[in-house]
């Protein structure tokens, strides 16, 4: 095999490495928010430009909702819908919201939060986990939004949640991952996908979640917020893309001491 | 008859159905879900589902969120 055919090899293997959850399979490995865009127009550019195929959605109060035509640009962007449960305190409110989606977007599919307060809006663990039960038992493709609690992602894996995703620092905070370490122990202790998800800021929080072995990477206003969304989601991508390359091509041990790369033998006396 | 809407106090005719009261404040979004005292009520039975008075009723739609 020549260089030059190294590099359409790697992107084949790359191509023929989906991401799958429940059955389903996404080539795209970026799950995109829609919350906080400024217009449908920069969320169209934006989806297009991320290449994400899954894409969250909400319901609210017909008075207080965005334009109606929010689902016509996402069916143009051929994406597949994740109703959330955003705002939820309780179990029993989740999943009222999770069986309204169901009817009112016609997917089984649910981003479960069950958020504790509105000042960290960190997920409350207890209740959070009683949601996933009564979910699953519904019949509900359930991805739960998570803290980076190894332990906890275990139960939620073990309730029959299809992906756990924990976070990488508080939603909308883009302060990016605050326990690497955390992440890449959840990673280890459950077997289906784990979707880093919120406190994403910049391209390269994402690239790190993906070289800490996460499956994926869930953000919005780390795009629908940046000054420039279509260019921040196309930065994402590649960030992705690049953060799943490098974990598997495996990256050299950190040493106290430099090494040098040019060799030591050889070099002449001046 | 009174019942709650969305939160809000709201006169209702005494023959309102589900349907009805979607066709009136359902706006221009083809996606719509109904809950009626906390309940969901399923697309299949907005027809034949009516109101009563005190009943508290959600009816929402699709919006952009994370």
């Amino acid at each position: 095999m020549t260089t030059h055919d190294v590099l359409p090899a790697l992107e084949r293997e790359e191509a023929t490495d989906p991401l799958v959850i429940a059955g389903e399979t996404f080539t795209s490995r970026l799950l995109l928010g829609t919350g906080g865009v400024p217009s449908l127009e920069a969320l169209e550019r934006a989806v297009v430009a991320s290449g994400s195929q899954l894409v969250t959605v909400a319901l609210r109060r017909v008075e207080a909702s965005t334009s109606g035509a929010l689902l016509e640009v996402l069916d143009r962007c051929g994406v597949r819908l994740l109703p959330n449960t955003a705002g939820c305190r309780t179990a029993r409110e989740a999943l009222l919201t999770a069986q309204l989606a169901r009817e009112a977007f016609d997917t089984s599919w649910v981003k479960l939060e069950v958020i504790g307060d509105e000042t960290t809006l960190l997920p409350d663990a207890v209740e959070l986990l009683d949601a996933a039960e009564h979910l699953v038992a519904d019949g509900f493709i359930v991805l739960a939004y998570t803290n980076d609690d190894p332990i906890l992602g275990r139960r939620l894996a073990d309730a029959g949640c299809a992906a756990v995703m924990p976070l990488g620092s508080p939603i909308g905070s883009g302060l990016g991952i605050r326990n690497p370490h955390n992440i890449a122990l959840l990673r280890d202790a459950v077997d289906v996908p784990v979707v880093l998800d919120a406190g994403i800021g910049t391209a390269s929080d994402a690239a790190l979640a993906m070289e800490l072995g996460c499956d994926a990477v869930l953000l919005a206003s780390a795009v629908t917020r940046a000054r420039d969304p279509e260019r921040m989601a196309l930065a994402m991508r590649h960030a992705v893309e690049a953060g799943r390359l490098a974990r598997g091509a495996g990256r050299i041990p950190r040493r106290w001491h430099a090494q040098a790369s040019t060799p030591m033998e050889g070099l002449p006396e001046l | 008859m009174q019942v709650t809407l969305n939160g809000v106090p709201a006169d209702l005719e005494q023959t309102a159905t589900v349907a009805s009261l979607v066709a009136m404040h359902g706006g221009e979004h083809r996606r719509v879900a109904v809950a009626v005292n906390g309940q969901v009520v399923p697309r299949s039975r907005w027809e034949t589902t009516g109101l009563a008075t005190g009943d508290s009723i959600e009816v929402l739609v699709p919006t952009a969120g994370g």
